[in-house]
């Protein structure tokens, strides 16, 4: 059951882009800032973390998700050792995603080239 | 001789020569059995898109001095550009031929505009021989105007796809050849369109403008011509430009647009408005009006490139988008 | 011509076909959701092999980027995305897309002024953006703390 709300919960995130894409003119740049600002905020009005406990997957993988581990990142990291958690919490709790996407990142320019898509 | 915003040629300069090169796309499009050289592998063996396009321009000169006989030393002036910032394509290009160059800027309008230049030099009698060259590369456009390559981003309906090709044709003040009968260069126009992805739309006016301004000047309409054609406009273009010219007055019904002609949209769906780009036009040129116009196929044309003159730069400033259009008519005589 | 930037505003958005919304959202929809899917699966795997929740999670995003990266390396992923629209755009793997994209690009430019220089050209403003409204958070929440006891 959790993998078909993951599913449905996951689609239904990504449909909401959809709709900024082809109804606004937002860049896909802006989505990305939107949904991520969107997830902290939702975070710490406490809406976001029940739909994680629910859907799984399908509330943490889309970028909404991203902001929701910054803001409880911070939460935590605020809790520990106060008004310093604020500066650290947000990239301690982004770290693994962001250092695996820029090794990726280095690793792919090492190996490839871009290509022609035509 | 002058008159309004066109130069009439007293002396006729004739086209002795042209060619026309493509990538992959552009020969698997229904031009492509008519470009002199296609070259599928669109990194022309360089480790980067500059100078692969820097390539194509390069191999499509080397075609039309072959097939004319000549050299470049024969030649008085090389009038040349591409969609790459500072023009480097043609300047990389032009710095192999130990010959005097005037790098164009007209975006997509670079053909008509390098065209018009070498035409009227030779007509005043400054060039025996003058070349037009015009060039652009999908990927170098791309990752210049737009995204990475390999960045996944959706393309709009209203999105046209950069040609990969180039076009060259060499000028004379003497021989036997299509003829440029005038030219007008045009004004640049803008009706406020700040869409980068409906290229088509924001050029209309600018071709409307400079259409209507030759058809007043020349007291002549459309159906004086055998046909109209524009450089890429692309399918939303090419409506708005019928309309516009419409609500002037002006019925066009001969309109044929490159962007349109040198892919198929069915069987090429995602170029979805059509090809664009400094190269569309002058492909087309090269491949299929000249080769009609010399055989007889076709007696009297208007050629018009169209571009759109923004940078990736002011269009974050949130500028809308200037454009321009210049156009030539070419005879068979 | 005697036309108005309004006019022709008019003109244009008649002569310019609409975004297949319809189809756009079903392909997104899809896609994405099987994005999430996959991410469930990893998920679950992770935990079962005894992972704590939040380490399951780094996992599954690691996973997700991995993958991502790869598709992206192979020319794949813009492949999907031109379908998929947002359904490849949001989950973390558009992110990592973002990311990898214009690192192999501006390889030509060089390793350090290049890929370096240009790798964050695009995702950049996510964790700028991030960022900062993890930054406003920690701070509201440290003056609000004792209100909650």
């Amino acid at each position: 059951m959790q993998y078909l709300w993951a599913f449905l919960v996951g689609g239904a995130l990504c449909v909401i882009g959809q709709i900024l894409i082809d109804l606004t003119n937002m860049t896909p740049a802006r989505i990305l800032v939107t949904f991520v600002v969107a997830g902290v905020v939702l975070s710490a009005l406490g809406w976001y973390d029940p739909l994680a406990e629910f859907a799984g997957a399908g509330a943490t993988v889309p970028l909404l998700g991203f902001g929701h581990l910054l803001a409880q990142g911070v939460l935590d990291a605020v809790e520990q050792s106060g008004l310093i958690g604020a500066l650290t919490g947000g990239f301690s709790a982004a770290a693994a995603g962001v250092t695996v996407s820029l090794t990726c990142g280095f690793l792919a320019a090492v190996f490839t080239r871009g290509k022609d898509p035509s | 001789m002058k008159k309004g915003s066109t130069l009439f040629f007293e002396k006729r300069p004739v086209f002795i020569g042209w060619a026309a090169v493509g990538g992959k796309k552009e020969g698997e499009g229904p031009l492509g059995g008519q470009m002199d050289e296609i070259f599928e592998d669109t990194t022309m063996q360089t480790e980067c898109w500059e100078k692969a396009e820097t390539l194509y321009q390069k191999k499509c000169c080397e075609k039309l001095f072959s097939k004319t006989g000549s050299k470049a030393a024969d030649v008085d002036y090389m009038f040349a550009g591409d969609l790459q910032a500072q023009c480097t394509a043609s300047a990389y290009h032009a710095r192999g031929l130990d010959i005097q160059y005037l790098g164009q800027y007209g975006a997509c309008s670079t053909m008509a505009q390098s065209l018009g230049l070498a035409a009227a030099f030779c007509a005043a009698g400054f060039a025996d021989k003058a070349m037009a060259v015009s060039s652009s590369h999908f990927c170098a456009a791309e990752r210049q105007f737009r995204t990475p390559l390999d960045y996944g981003g959706q393309r709009t309906p209203t999105a046209q796809w950069t040609v990969t090709g180039a076009g060259a044709c060499l000028l004379s003040r003497a021989g036997k050849g299509p003829k440029v009968q005038a030219v007008t260069f045009g004004r640049v126009k803008d009706y406020g369109v700040k869409d980068v992805n409906n290229m088509g739309a924001a050029m209309a006016p600018a071709a409307a403008d400079t259409l209507l301004r030759y058809f007043k000047d020349s007291g002549t309409s459309p159906a004086d011509f055998d046909a109209v054609y524009t450089g890429d406009l692309g399918a939303v273009g090419s409506k708005l430009l019928a309309e516009l010219l419409a609500d002037e007055g002006v019925k066009l019904e001969n309109h044929l647009d490159c962007g349109l002609m040198i892919y198929d949209r069915e069987t090429q769906p995602e170029v979805i408005a059509g090809g664009s780009g400094a190269g569309c036009s002058a492909a087309v040129l090269a491949a299929d009006v000249l080769p009609k116009l010399s055989k007889g196929k076709l007696h009297r044309v208007l050629f018009m490139s169209t571009g759109a003159l923004m940078s990736q730069v002011t269009v974050l400033q949130q500028e809308s988008i200037p454009t321009i259009a210049h156009v030539a008519e070419l005879t068979d005589e | 011509m005697k036309l108005t930037k309004t006019q022709y505003e008019e003109m244009t958005q008649k002569a310019s076909p609409p975004s297949h919304l319809f189809k756009d959202c079903l392909w997104a929809f899809f896609v994405g959701g099987a994005i999430c899917l996959l991410g469930e699966v990893l998920r679950q795997c992770y935990l079962a092999m005894g992972f704590t929740l939040t380490d399951a999670g780094t996992l599954t995003s690691s996973s997700l980027v991995a993958l991502s990266a790869i598709a992206t390396a192979f020319g794949w992923y813009h492949k999907l995305a031109a379908k998929a629209g947002a359904g490849t755009l949001v989950p973390i793997t558009g992110f990592a897309n973002a990311v990898v994209s214009p690192a192999i690009e501006f390889k030509t430019e060089g390793l350090v002024t290049g890929v370096g220089a240009k790798m964050f050209i695009i995702a950049g403003p996510v964790i700028v953006y991030g960022m900062l409204a993890s930054v406003v958070w920690g701070v509201l929440w440290y003056l609000l703390r004792p209100l909650f006891g």
